[in-house]
């Protein structure tokens, strides 16, 4: 009786479901081939790197680039010191994460205790927007409004020029501001309401609830985000490109032009390298230190959150 | 944390004590601004960037910005060619990478065990993918697919391949999103009528999901519409006077021909590209848009 019943539950004729089937495996084939196809890409980016790099450093040998401050590697005769380039880095992403993460915090904040549900449906659009907003166009900005009306006011320090570090960095911290915002109401929506709700019942005011419950509640998905925005700010090169100049100066003051190693690769990709010429091994070179840096980062700040993160329930 | 709660909890029963005091009140009022501050920070970015844009282009935003190539003369400069550029660009990465997505998410949402090992070695790639400067997208594409193994050279072929590389980790991630909100008891009941697999899959799983599909890759295009690291390296910089007429034809881009205007050193060319980046803004958003009425009009309750 049982058998019977199996049989009938099968609606096709049995031909074709053995058709069907074949098809069925084919297809499932197919999809497996496309669904590697990201990891055909990152082993692409490594190989890209990893053969133009290696030359690079039978070439110029790790002395010369890691041991010297002079970066004039499109010119005769070459410097190949790196140290301009990762002072420039290291400042435009300074400034950028000091704008950047206690900004987005603070949105983070004011959306997630303060903000009454009409200001939230106006606001949360706005940084939506922002957040849209390419990155060229964060960089016309940087010299049309942010150089002359920003960086040139409020740097007392040093005279700013049109080109400079400061008005590259303020601009990449505006510009990753939506996305520490978002990532940070994230981890601030991870915290089980239960705890701040307890803050408040005990008298606490929103402030205490803000800094003394759901910020050390959800500190692990906060620093993640920070070391997320750090990783944007390093990689960002349009923006640098166009508002921090070309000139890799070995300097502390952010009021000079500087060029970092995401804007030098940009710069050196103007001028229409040969192939296996030094210059275009040097994109390479700088390319892969980008890559590894960034890599980094996106790795500690994904086991931060897996290591740290305080699980409630 | 049970030592934090504790700790917080002796502090919050001390502060009741002085629950009136002026400098708990006025600590207040200080973290109050400071937040208002940076709200309003973002706010005037977005306002300021739009107004100062707007200042500098709105003397150049008329037809001839859009009709005319480029020319040694501001007033008669115009960007036709980026516009068809883009188009070429964006529509061909927008549906290689619909495709690819769309496969990979299929077969990591409903057919892969979700603990296999390839499974997470793929999600794993994505993850990376994600994180990879855009300006590396370009180096790959000029070692591999302009030079070297492909040798495309610096054409819409090249910039298409490369594109579609940089928006995949976010349209994969969208399209698995898209297909995990769709119940399991579409798939059940399918399965219990008799469907195969992929049967379930085409014909109630797939349809179900296109709204959600076509959000995530509507917000994926405005990515690659808006991206200008990797074609520098690709090229695009560069004044192009005519329409691309196939995938081996030079060609810039909106982004790279606002780029170049903003170098130059004459206001008057300034001015082209900000009402460049009008154009381009205003297709950014007519973009946005299309997502929120795909979203709203499909929005559907199982």
């Amino acid at each position: 009786m049982n058998s019977v019943a199996t049989e009938r539950v099968s609606l096709q004729p049995s031909g074709l479901k053995a058709r069907q089937q074949r098809i069925e495996v084919v297809i499932k084939f197919v999809l497996a081939v496309i669904a590697a196809s990201g990891v055909l890409i990152t082993t692409g980016v490594v190989l890209a790197l990893v053969r133009p790099t290696i030359d690079f450093f039978q070439l110029v040998g790790f002395k010369d680039f890691f041991l010297s401050t002079e970066w004039f590697p499109l010119y005769e005769p070459p410097d190949y010191g790196v140290w301009p380039l990762v002072i420039g880095t290291f400042t435009v992403m300074l400034i950028a994460v000091i704008i950047a993460v206690p900004g987005g915090l603070a949105v983070a904040f004011f959306l997630s205790e303060y903000a009454s549900p009409k200001v939230k449906r106006y606001l949360k659009p706005l940084l939506e927007i922002l957040a849209g907003v390419p990155t060229v166009v964060f960089g016309f900005f940087a010299l049309n409004f942010i150089a002359p009306n920003v960086a040139q006011k409020i740097w007392v320090f040093s005279e700013v020029g049109f080109y400079s570090a400061l008005a590259a960095g303020i601009t990449v911290g505006l510009m990753i501001l939506p996305m520490m915002t978002t990532l940070a109401e994230d981890a601030m929506a991870a915290v089980p309401r239960a705890l701040v709700d307890g803050a408040y019942a005990l008298g606490a005011t929103k402030r205490e609830a803000c800094t003394g419950v759901i910020l050390q509640a959800g500190l692990s998905g906060i620093i993640a985000a920070g070391v997320i925005a750090m990783s944007r700010a390093i990689g960002e090169t349009t923006i640098v490109l166009l508002a921090a100049g070309s000139t890799a100066n070995f300097s502390f003051d952010p009021g000079v032009p500087m060029q970092t190693m995401s804007s030098f690769i940009g710069f050196a990709g103007l001028g229409d390298q040969p192939t296996g010429s030094t210059g275009y091994m040097t994109i390479f070179a700088v390319g892969s230190m980008l890559f590894v840096i960034t890599f980094g980062l996106n790795v500690f700040s994904r086991r931060i959150v897996t290591r740290f993160r305080e699980v409630y329930e | 944390m049970s030592s934090t709660v504790a700790t917080n909890v002796n502090r919050f029963s001390a502060d009741l004590r002085d629950s009136t005091s002026p400098s708990r009140k006025l600590r207040d009022k200080l973290f109050l601004s400071g937040l208002w501050v940076a709200t309003l920070i973002g706010v005037l970015t977005l306002f300021f960037l739009v107004l100062s844009t707007l200042l500098k282009g709105y003397t150049r935003l008329n037809l001839s910005l859009i009709t005319n190539f480029p020319s040694p003369f501001p007033e008669d400069a115009g960007i036709q060619a980026a516009i068809f550029g883009s188009i070429w660009v964006v529509v061909t990465s927008g549906i290689v990478s619909l495709f690819i997505a769309l496969g990979s998410a299929i077969y990591l949402e409903e057919f892969a065990n979700q603990s296999s090992r390839f499974n997470r070695l793929v999600t794993l790639n994505i993850q990376t993918l994600a994180g990879v400067p855009s300006i590396v997208f370009g180096i790959l594409g000029l070692a591999f697919v302009a030079r070297g193994w492909l040798g495309w050279g610096f054409t819409v072929g090249t910039a298409s391949a490369v594109l579609t590389m940089m928006v995949l980790p976010v349209m994969i991630v969208s399209a698995r999103e898209a297909l995990k909100a769709v119940p399991s008891s579409l798939r059940e009941g399918s399965y219990a009528l008799g469907a195969t697999k992929w049967q379930a899959i085409s014909k109630q799983v797939l349809p179900a999901a296109i709204p959600g599909v076509a959000t995530g890759s509507i917000l994926g295009v405005s990515r690659a519409l808006g991206e200008s690291a990797p074609l520098i390296l690709l090229g695009a910089l560069a004044y192009v006077s005519s329409n691309p007429a196939g995938f081996s034809s030079d060609y810039t881009v909106l982004p790279l021909v606002i780029m170049k205007y903003t170098q130059e050193a004459q206001d008057e060319f300034r001015a082209v590209g900000a009402a460049a980046i009008i154009v381009l803004l205003l297709l950014l958003v007519g973009l946005n848009l299309l997502a929120i009425v795909i979203r709203d009009r499909s929005r559907k309750s199982w």
